[in-house]
């Protein structure tokens, strides 16, 4: 099963490929930097569902002690962790040409580098915990909080910045009604969406197997 | 009521212990009152930088603060070997939680007090007219950060890297928290109304609420061994 | 207390095993306890005594099998199990910066009791620590901490005793104390399990010794059937198979 999602993950990157870097219109003002956006904003969502995923499986694991719930909340948090750095690194290097700097305190590169500390944090958790049961229990909680937060830190940056900036550096292109941009970028996400769900079955086999030879 | 009963021994234990050893407070004290010789020393030969960094700079002193002393607040039940025996003693363990919440609680109280104290003395800081809505936002932060410093304190006291892990589990948790209590700390200082705050108030009460409902609700596992 | 000494024992082990991290430390561990029965946990140092102890006080959750207390599994109903067993471990669980007085108003009032001082002195008095009452406990001696940490046991007036090494470290009188007491609990139908790694006199309170090695248990034989070297042999013997 792994493999046929494999095949198909591997598919989905490629056509997303062609999608951003052939199909999809060249952007007027930017040029094809702009392009970058077709893996920084799918990135995005594809870790958000890894949180999503990584919050359902946490309380799962508290509730149940079922270590299939603490290896899928792991390994979500690992390819939710993964694609946020590649969301925070897109978007420097998106920012670089285009406004001048490698980073700007903007709502949405700020809330994604808060949730970054936050999951990493989750993973630390894990690895300073002296037994392995136990840092399970306690990375959950992280998760559990870190995923309630949320919200809580999208809405307090927006607020934030929106005091003291006018709200258009990482706006995806001129025209967000453009109806091809809007369909390239859901080909890309669908592309990377599939690609994280390859990683997180494989990362959960990884540690299932760990557990069971140990046990 | 036994609930009740419960978190009230364990506030009443810690104010106690604490009263006779004076470990914590005195630590948190002292380093309020270092911090505002820092703040002096690093910024205070520009009057109106100084004023304008102000509420930011309230609520690190008291934020580094209660790091000190969030942290430790665990590390006396590891100490004293008491642990096992809060788990082991039936009934909900919610209430070990609220009982080392309120104590925290009352903790960042004393320290909000101090730094507030000095920096009205010392860097010359009106409160005066702000002081009521600057109450109300105190409240309402300092049980944010009780809330989470106290879920994460009790996972922390067990790792053998815990000045390091807590405040890298703790900040970023806090980073909603203490956005809304600085802007709404600025807006006050600056003379205005508690209601262009009305959307910051209403992310604390929130935040505030997830916080502690998710500290009851886990709370259990943290304290299993 | 129940002075029952029915047919169901009172702690009933099946087949636990539990692992940290790559090692098993108990590995299918079956024990049974009557009421009014006292059995001695022996075992070389390290052997997973203090394991099986913490499971059965429901502090860490066994890898696999079952551990009952008083007809409550100690995983799925951990608070029944609470209230029946009272675990006198290596921590004394007291604190040191308290008096021997605030230290039981604090357990009694955290187990959602109403503090009675009369009972609490009451309870000093049965340990022999009445005249210690308003002393903090940072000063007292390892017996009298040891004292102490059963009167706050005791207040709950568990079924079960769980001991740790409860001879350890004390001097003539208080090991004399203790064996008195550990007798009168177990008269009163109380049952006790007791973990030690030596094999003097402390055992003649034990009806029975059972014997843990490697994670497993090896004998379970009355007291007496064995001398202390047959026991010594036992420890070194199973080791040394196992290397």
């Amino acid at each position: 099963m792994m493999r046929s999602l494999g095949i198909v993950a591997a598919l989905g990157v490629v056509v997303a490929g062609i999608v951003a870097f052939g199909l999809a219109p060249r952007e007027v003002t930017q040029g094809n930097v702009q392009r970058i956006m077709y893996v920084h904003v799918p990135a995005i969502g594809v870790a958000y569902l890894a949180f999503i995923l990584v919050f359902v499986a946490s309380i799962t694991y508290l509730w149940t002690r079922a270590p299939e719930a603490d290896h899928i909340a792991h390994a979500a948090t690992e390819v939710g962790v993964l694609f946020l750095g590649v969301n925070i690194a897109t978007g420097a290097i998106w920012g670089k040409p285009t406004w001048g700097t490698w980073w700007t305190w903007d709502a949405r590169l700020t809330s994604a580098a808060i949730l970054f500390v936050v999951f990493v944090g989750y993973l630390l958790v894990r690895r300073m915990t002296d037994d392995h049961e136990r840092g399970a229990r306690f990375a959950a909680v992280v998760g559990i909080v870190g995923a309630l937060n949320i919200p809580l830190v999208h809405f307090s940056v927006y607020w934030w910045r929106a005091l003291h900036q006018p709200p258009t550096f990482l706006k995806p292109g001129p025209a967000a009604a453009s109806a091809s941009i809007g369909w390239s970028l859901l080909v890309c996400f669908a592309g990377l969406a599939l690609l994280g769900a390859y990683f997180v079955t494989k990362r959960y086999a990884v540690l299932r197997a760990h557990q069971q030879a140990s046990a | 009521m036994r609930f009740v009963r419960r978190t009230w021994a364990v506030v009443r234990k810690d104010v106690l212990i604490e009263r006779r050893t004076k470990e914590t407070v005195n630590a948190v004290v002292f380093f309020s009152v270092l911090l505002l010789f820092v703040f002096e020393f690093t910024l205070g030969a520009d009057r109106e930088r100084l004023a304008a960094v102000l509420p930011g700079l309230l609520w690190l002193a008291v934020l580094l603060a209660a790091l000190l002393g969030l942290g430790r607040t665990f590390v006396l039940e590891r100490e004293n070997d008491c642990w096992e025996a809060l788990l082991l003693t039936p009934g909900d363990k919610g209430a070990v939680y609220v009982g080392k919440l309120a104590g925290n609680g009352l903790l960042m109280a004393l320290v909000e007090t101090i730094v507030l104290l000095l920096f009205t003395l010392f860097l010359n800081v009106d409160v005066a007219g702000a002081l009521p809505g600057l109450l109300l936002v105190l409240a309402l932060g300092t049980v944010g950060i009780a809330a989470v410093g106290t879920l994460f304190g009790a996972m922390t006291a067990h790792v053998r890297a815990r000045e390091l892990l807590f405040p890298v589990l703790l900040l970023p948790a806090l980073v909603p928290v203490l956005l809304a209590i600085v802007r709404s700390t600025e807006a006050l200082l600056a003379g205005e109304s508690l209601g262009t705050v009305d959307h910051w108030l209403k992310l604390l009460v929130a935040a505030d609420v997830i916080y502690v409902v998710a500290g009851l609700l886990t709370f259990d596992v943290l304290l299993e061994g | 207390m129940v002075a029952a000494t029915g047919p169901d024992p009172v702690i009933r082990v099946v087949g636990v095993r539990k692992v940290f991290g790559l090692a098993p430390v108990l590995d299918g561990v079956s024990l049974d306890v009557h009421g009014g029965e006292t059995v001695g946990l022996l075992g070389p140092n390290g052997t997973g005594k203090t394991t099986l102890l913490k499971i059965l006080a429901t502090v860490i959750r066994p890898t696999r099998g079952t551990a009952r207390v008083a007809g409550h599994d100690c995983v799925r109903e951990p608070e029944d199990v609470r209230r029946e067993v009272g675990l006198l471990a290596h921590e004394s669980h007291l604190y040191e910066d308290l008096t021997a007085m605030e230290n039981l108003v604090f357990w009694q009032r955290f187990a959602g009791e109403r503090v009675r001082n009369d009972s609490l002195r009451a309870v000093l008095e049965e340990v022999e620590l009445d005249h210690c009452a308003d002393l903090r406990v940072r000063t007292f001696s390892a017996g009298m901490k040891r004292r102490l940490s059963l009167a706050r046991l005791c207040l709950g007036r568990p079924r079960v005793l769980l001991l740790d090494e409860p001879f350890s470290s004390l001097d003539q009188r208080a090991r004399k104390w203790l064996e008195q007491y550990l007798q009168d609990f177990a008269a009163r139908g109380g049952a006790i399990l007791m973990a030690t790694h030596a094999f003097g006199a402390e055992l003649d309170v034990a009806d029975r010794l059972v014997i843990l090695v490697s994670g497993r248990l090896i004998v379970d034989a009355p007291r007496g059937t064995m001398t202390a070297d047959e026991i010594h042999r036992f420890y070194t013997l199973h080791t040394e198979e196992a290397s």
